[in-house]
Parts: C-alpha cells; structure tokens; sequence
C-alpha cells in the first residue's frame, strides 16, 4: 500500500509546486506593471450580462488590465437577463445588456434597493440575412418582416410575403428567447406577437449562421459582427423603413439611419459601486473612454462622441469628480 | 455406411455459419462507426488547433486577438477546482459508501437511500449547478468563488464515487473481515486495515473517473455564473475564476473563425489531460488490482 500513499503524496507536491510556480509568476508580473501607471488602484471588479455585448467587453476588460494590473475585473456570459438577475442580486458592479431594461428588471432594482446608470458602449446593426443562393430577396419593409415572422396558424412561402417571389416554404433561423437580440426584435418587429413556430432558436450564433447558408429559402437575423465575419457567403437584406432600403453598414448603423433595427449596446453600472468603489468607476470610466474603439475593432460600431461624453459626465458625477 | 454424411452437414450448417458471419459483420461496423467518429473529430479538431498551440498559449490570458488568446487563468482556475472538489468529494463519497457497506443495517430506509444515490447520478448537471447557485453562492454567501463552484462540482460527482466505493468495498471477501474480528479487532480497526487497503485501487480508479467528469462539466459553471473574460489569477479558494471548459464554450461563440480554431486548441489541451487522468485510473487498476 506504501506506493498508492507515495503516488497520492506526489501528485499533491506536484500541484502545488505548479501552482506556487503559478504564483509566483503572477507577482513578477504585477511588479513589472507598477510604475507604468501614475495611481495604482485594487480592488475587483465584477459584472456580467450579454454575450453579444461580451468581446467588447473582454477587449475593454484586456486592455484595463494592462493600465491598471491591481484591478481584477470580471465578466460573465449569462445573457442579457441572465445578467440582470444577478444585477438585482447584487452579485454584479456591471451588467451588459443588449437591449434596454425592461420595466419589470426596474422594479426588482427599485425593490433591492438598487440605483443605476445606463453607459451605452457602441452601436449593433441586427442584420436580416439570407444565403446568397437567395436571389429574388432585393430588400424587405418593416411590415413585410412582421408579416414573416410572426405566427399565423400557416406554413408562409416566400409568395405569401410578396407575388413574383417562389412559392417555397420560409425556414426561420432566430436567436434563443433568452438573448437581448431575440427581445429586440420582438419588441420593434413582432411587436409582442408570437414569433413563427418552426423557427429554429438557437442561443449560438453560429448556428444560425450555419443553418441559414445551407438553404435558399432560409431567413435569419442576429448581429452585425456575425455576417461580417461570413459576408463572403451570407447577404445582408436592405431594410425599408418608409424611406428607401437601407443596407446595413458602420455609417448607417451609427447614423441611425438603417432603422428600426440598428440598436445601442449598454452597460448598466450601479451607482453606489461607482461612489464607493474607485476601482469600479475607473474601470467604467475606462471603458467610456475606449469604448468606440475597441467595439470597432472586434466588429461593432461607435456610437457617436457626444453619447460618450454625456456618459463621462455622469459617471464622474457619480464618482464625485 | 458413414457415420457422418458430410455432404448434409456442410448444407445444415452453411446457414449458420452465414448468419455468424453476418453478424460478426455487424457487429464490426459498430465498432468501426464509433471509431471513424472519433477518429474525424479527432482529425478537426488536431489540424484546427495545432496551429494555435505554443507555450504562449499557456502563458497568456484570453485577447480579443485570436492570436494572442490563452488560457492561463483557464488551466490554473480548472486545477484549483480540482483541488476543491477531489478532497471534498472523495471524503464524503467514500465515508458515504463505508457507512453503506459496512455500517447501516439493511432496512427499508437504508434501501431507499441506495436507490436515491443511483438515481442522482442520472441527474442532469444543470439541476447541480442551480442548486450551487441557489445553496453556496446565494445562501451561503459564498458568491462565484472556486469554493462555492467546488462544492457544487463535488455534489455533481458524489453519486458516481459513492457507486465506485460501494462495488470495490462489497468486492472485498468477508473472510478477510471474518478473520480480522476473529483476532480481536474492532469494526473501525477492521475497516481500516484490512476493508480499505483491499478495495482502494477500485476507489481510486472510480474517483479518478468521477473527477475527469468534473474537468470537463460546463453547465453547472453556466448555471452558476463563473465569467470567463478575466485577466487575473485566482489567489485563493473565495477567488473569482474561469474553467476551462469555460473558456473553450465562449470562444466557440465568437463571430470570428480563428476564434473556433482557438477554441480546438484549448480542446485538446483539455483532451489531453482528461487522457492522462484515464490512463493514471488505468495504471492504478491494473498494477494495484488484487484477485481473491
């Protein structure tokens, strides 16, 4: 029995020799980065909330680490309300959200106690695609979306939606009820009806992306950085708003002009995090300042400057600047 | 006169030997179907991330840059769980399956527990994660640290260590228990040095299996709130920390391609330890198994 005791003992000694070289490593670094920055701050920083929101936030998140290494900031992916749950817990400084709270994600606030501020970090465009094997789509109004994707009690053929067009059934490729982007449209397209049954949900993109190359007659919708990464084999359908169709692209998307579907992406801070903790309102303030770029860089759009400004002022306010 | 008229035998036993061989066939492509799966995926998953796997790659944190992506605070935050969940589990797995075996007289109620235990195993691990969120994270206060994701991580595996324990415990002969009380030794001392040094390979073994589950469960993590955009190393059991499996779900999210050749480099990092962790319960098996 010695050897299965001297087996046990060496994998014990072994992970922790590894974690101590771990560790130390970890200090090394954090000297190296004093020195860089004039105030050095600590603390953590914790938040969670939208995954569409999340590679502007991981792209925030990595460069703060690199000015203020005292700082540990986290951030999860549970998803829009997912997010917000543990806002109104109190678990979370931040909360990312897709779209903007809801009235019933206010209240829980109000009953915890809880005060906010909305930081909007840049602009998204939810692209309606098709397969570019799809060539009778030219563009869509508002109204013939709605006519699309909400249910009826029928099987929809692209015919039904407009004459000349086949008459082959639509398939549906939206994202999962729990993602802010599935709430968006509800709220500006389906206008709280139901959304088509055979629609295909799925909380992963790519699914979606996958599902509508593989079919002319697919339709789906989700954000802009996901049909600009596959704009090679997807086709962005122009939105008619009453006043033309509008494709959707970094100036539309930021002028507001491709509506109604280009949306902000926000950052709900709380409020006493921000007056009590300097490292939490030097993270958001951080993240106002570098906001429009970095959204640029992994695939989103600015929002335009007085926004952030109008931002900055209030969180400094918050802060008590 | 023959005996044996071979001309009627060939016939009788040709449809046989067909049917036979018909099923060997069968039985074969099985075999081969769950290999070419694995052996595909495999495949994909090798030349995706080869590309991506370097030293640096454990070395640094995760980057909106798939180039620069890693998975320090992954690697280091999945072994502290680990260093969480092997003690927790494994004590009150294995006293669970000592009392079980040795203890607990049998009856109805003891009966019913036994069931309950094989039936949580068939728990979906979700279930796992919101009862951790519910019970460690929420009531107990002990937010989204390694402890509390540990603790829920232990729950998640117990059933299966209990099972384990049970099995090698019962396989032990109870001569060996009967010879030991006939020299005067009490139930504890018996326990101790006869029961559990005969059955801890299958322990081990069981454990060791029942911990590569817990590597590699995400869920309960989801289901917690374990973030996975971090730029810091956990300091200590109340830390915040990211999981690899974690890490790998995220990045297979993202919009940009690289980012799921990323995601198949931290998969066979991921591969490769729960490959060494099977082959340690291997070792242990087939080097410690005693035969009675």
């Amino acid at each position: 029995m010695k050897s299965v005791k001297y087996l046990a003992m060496s994998t014990i000694l072994g992970s922790a020799v590894f974690l101590a070289a771990c560790g130390e490593e970890e200090a090394a670094d954090s000297s190296n980065g004093s020195g860089s920055e004039s105030s050095e701050l600590e603390g953590q920083v914790r938040g969670d909330g939208s995954s569409t929101v999340a590679p502007i936030m991981e792209a925030i998140v990595e460069e703060y680490a690199a000015a203020q290494p005292g700082v540990q900031v986290s951030s999860g992916v549970s998803g829009t309300g997912g997010g917000f749950e543990k806002f109104i817990a109190g678990e979370t400084a931040f909360s990312n959200a897709s779209r903007e709270i809801s009235e019933e994600e206010i209240a829980g606030l109000e009953e915890a106690g809880i005060e906010f501020t909305e930081v909007e970090l840049a602009f998204d465009g939810l692209s309606v695609v098709v397969s570019q094997e799809n060539d009778w789509v030219d563009y869509l109004t508002v109204e013939e979306l709605k006519e699309m994707w909400t249910e009826t009690g029928e099987e929809k053929t692209w015919a039904d939606i407009r004459e000349g067009w086949p008459e082959e059934p639509i398939e549906y490729y939206s994202p999962g009820t729990d993602s802010g982007t599935y709430d968006y449209f509800n709220e500006v397209i389906l206008e709280d009806q139901d959304i088509v049954r055979s629609a295909t949900l799925s909380e992963d993109d790519n699914v979606l992306v996958q599902g509508v190359l593989g079919s002319p007659n697919a339709v789906g919708y989700f954000g802009y950085a996901y049909y600009l990464e596959n704009q090679d084999t997807l086709r962005a359908v122009p939105i008619d708003n009453g006043e033309g169709p509008v494709e959707p692209n970094n100036e539309t998307i930021e002028s507001g002009e491709y509506a109604p579907l280009s949306r902000p992406m926000f950052t709900y801070v709380s409020n006493a995090a921000i007056a009590e903790d300097p490292a939490a309102a030097d993270f958001i303030k951080f993240a106002i300042e570098n906001a429009g770029d970095l959204s640029e860089a992994v695939g989103y759009v600015r929002a335009p400057q007085d926004v952030y400004d109008e931002d900055m002022a209030t969180i400094e306010e918050l802060a008590g600047e | 006169m023959r005996y044996i008229n071979h001309e009627d035998v060939a016939v009788r036993t040709k449809k046989r030997l067909t049917k036979n061989l018909l099923l060997k066939g069968v039985f074969a492509a099985a075999t081969t179907f769950g290999l070419i799966v694995l052996a595909v995926l495999l495949y994909r998953i090798i030349t995706q991330g080869s590309g991506y796997l370097s030293l640096d790659f454990f070395t640094s944190f995760s980057s909106r840059i798939p180039e620069n992506s890693g998975i320090r605070a992954a690697i280091v935050g999945s072994i502290y769980l680990m260093l969480v969940v092997a003690p927790v589990s494994m004590f009150l797995g294995v006293g669970t399956a000592i009392y079980l075996e040795e203890y607990a007289t049998k009856n109805k109620f003891n009966d019913l527990i036994k069931v309950n235990i094989s039936n949580l195993a068939g728990v979906p691990s979700v279930v796992f994660g919101l009862l951790g969120l519910t019970i460690f994270v929420r009531y107990f206060d002990l937010g989204i640290s390694i402890l509390a994701a540990g603790l829920t991580m232990s729950l998640l595996i117990l059933p299966i260590i209990i099972v384990a324990s049970q099995e090698a415990i019962r396989a032990v002969p109870n001569e060996l228990r009967d010879a030991s009380f006939a020299m005067g030794a009490t139930k504890w001392q018996t326990i101790l040095r006869v029961v559990l040094p005969a059955s801890i390979p299958g322990i081990l073994t069981g454990s060791i299996l029942a911990l590569s589950r817990a590597i590699g469960e995400t869920a309960p993590l989801v289901v917690i709130g374990i973030p996975t955009i971090l730029m810091f190393m956990p300091d200590g059991l109340m830390s915040t920390f990211t999981a690899l499996p974690m890490q790998i779900y995220d990045w297979t999210k993202r919009p940009q391609v690289a980012f799921h050749d990323v995601a198949a480099a931290g998969i066979i990092v991921l591969m490769a330890l729960l490959i060494i962790m099977n082959s340690i319960a291997v070792f242990i098996r087939n080097k410690y198994q005693k035969r009675y």
